[in-house]
C-alpha cells in the first residue's frame, strides 16, 4: 500500500504549509492525481481515512483532480488518450510513445483560515 | 522524517521569498502549493545518485513480486563474479534478516533495511543505509527491493538501473497487470527458465507484453539453479559497470 505513504507526505506537506502560515487547521485541500500517476484511487481513499485522523487534515474538505493520461507517438506524432501504459497509437500501433499528461502527483493548494 | 540529516520535509520550503496565497471568501485565503507530493522522495533520489556517480559506483534497484528470486540471482552473481566486480548489498525485507544472511554466506558486504509494514524501499532509507557502508569506488551496489510489484514503483532510490525480475511460475500477463514497474525499469530478467517443461508458460507472449509497455526493456532469460542465460546477464552487467566516467 504505498498510497498510504503517499498521504502520509501529503500530510507532512500541508502541514509544513499550515504551519508557516500560523493556520491551526486545514478547512480545503486540493490535488491532482493523474490516471498514469500508480495510485489506485480506492486504496488512496483508504489510506486517506486512515493517515489524516488526528491530524490538521482531519476535517479538511478534499478535491482530488484526475488528470486524464495523454501520449504523443513518437512514431506518427498522434496525440492519443492514453488510458493503461500499455496502450499503442491508434493511428499507427506503436508502442514507442511519451506520456504528456497522467503522471501528475501534486498538492495544488490549500484553503485556511485567514 | 529525521532530524539528523537534513533531509526533513521542512529544510526545502523556507523560503517563501514569493507565497501564492490569496482570498477567497472574507476569512479564508488560500494558498497555492503547486508542489510534487514525491518532490522529497525526489530529490533526496538524486542526492544518492550524485553520490553514485562521484564514486562510479554501479547502483541496481532489483524489484519483483515476493518469490521470483532477487536473491538467488544475487548469490549467484555475487558467488560467480567474485574477483572481477566489487559488489556490495543492500537488502530491504520487511521483517527477516534471511536474504542478508544468504548474502553474507557469499563473502559479501550486506546492509539490512527492515521495513517493518513499509512495502517498499525509499530514498531516504538507502540515503542512511549507504551512509554506514564505506562503499569502494568502482564498484556495484545491488539493491534487493521487498518483493513488491506495485509499491516500490514509485520510489526512485538514486539508482542507474532497476531491474524487474520476473519467472516462469508466474502468469506471462505480469507486464500488463504491473504495467508500472515495467514501465519504469531498464531491463527484465525472465528467471527459473528450468522449469519452463513443467508450465504453462509462454515466454514470447510474456516479451510481447513487457515490451507493449516499455518498447525499450531489454530483456534476458536465465536460469539461476540450472546456470543457463547467467553469462548474458553477466554480460549486460559488465556494459554497464564499464561505461566510462
Ligand atoms: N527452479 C528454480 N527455482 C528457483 C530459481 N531461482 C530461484 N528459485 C527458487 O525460488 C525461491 C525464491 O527465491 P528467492 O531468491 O528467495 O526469491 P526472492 O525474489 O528473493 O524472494 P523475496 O525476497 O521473498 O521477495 C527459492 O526457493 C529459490 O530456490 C530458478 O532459476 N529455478
Ligand atoms: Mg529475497
Ligand atoms: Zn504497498
Ligand atoms: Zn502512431
Ligand atoms: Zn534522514
Amino acid at each position: 500500500m504505498h498510497e498510504l505513504s503517499i498521504v502520509m507526505s501529503i500530510v507532512e506537506l500541508a502541514s509544513a504549509q499550515a504551519s508557516h502560515h500560523d493556520a491551526a487547521v486545514i478547512e480545503e485541500i486540493e490535488l491532482d492525481i493523474g490516471c498514469l500517476s500508480g495510485i489506485e484511487m480506492d486504496s488512496f481513499d483508504f489510506a486517506w481515512k486512515q493517515a489524516v485522523k488526528r491530524t490538521i487534515l482531519e476535517n479538511a474538505r478534499r478535491t482530488v483532480n484526475r488528470i486524464e493520461g495523454r501520449a504523443l507517438c513518437l512514431d506518427c506524432n498522434t496525440d492519443f488518450t492514453m488510458e493503461h501504459l500499455y496502450d499503442g497509437c491508434p493511428n499507427c500501433g506503436s508502442h514507442l510513445s511519451q506520456i504528456r499528461s497522467g503522471k501528475e502527483l501534486k498538492l495544488r493548494s490549500l484553503v485556511l483560515p485567514d | 522524517m529525521c532530524a539528523t540529516c537534513g533531509c526533513g520535509p521542512n529544510s526545502h520550503h523556507h523560503d517563501h521569498s514569493h507565497d501564492h496565497t490569496h482570498e477567497t471568501s472574507p476569512g479564508k485565503k488560500v494558498v497555492d502549493v503547486e508542489q510534487d507530493i514525491l518532490l522529497e522522495n525526489n530529490l533526496l533520489a538524486q542526492r544518492n545518485r550524485g553520490f553514485f556517480e562521484g564514486r562510479n559506483i554501479l547502483a541496481i534497484n532489483l524489484v519483483s513480486s515476493p518469490g521470483s528470486g532477487k536473491t538467488s540471482l544475487l548469490e549467484r552473481t555475487l558467488t560467480d563474479l567474485k574477483g572481477e566486480l566489487g559488489f556490495a548489498v543492500i537488502e530491504g525485507d520487511q521483517q527477516t534478516a534471511n536474504d542478508a544472511d544468504r548474502i553474507h554466506a557469499t563473502g559479501t558486504k550486506v546492509t539490512q533495511i527492515n521495513t517493518g509494514k513499509g512495502c517498499h524501499l525509499d530514498a531516504h532509507m538507502v540515503l542512511h543505509a549507504v551512509q554506514g557502508m564505506k562503499l569502494q569506488a568502482d564498484s556495484v551496489l545491488f539493491i534487493e527491493n521487498v518483493g513488491n510489484l506495485v509499491c516500490p514503483a514509485m520510489f526512485d532510490l538514486g539508482e542507474q538501473e532497476r531491474v524487474v525480475v520476473i519467472s516462469v511460475t508466474e502468469g506471462e500477463d505480469k507486464p500488463i497487470k504491473y504495467p508500472d514497474m515495467f514501465h519504469s525499469s531498464t531491463l527484465c530478467v525472465i528467471n527459473k527458465t528450468d522449469l519452463l517443461p513443467y508450465v504453462k508458460f509462454n515466454v514470447e507472449k510474456a516479451k510481447e507484453y513487457a515490451r507493449k509497455v516499455n518498447p525499450r526493456l531489454e530483456i534476458i532469460e536465465l536460469s539461476c539453479t540450472s546456470g543457463e542465460g547467467m553469462d548474458q546477464w553477466y554480460e549486460w552487467l559488465k556494459s554497464k559497470v564499464l561505461q566510462p566516467v
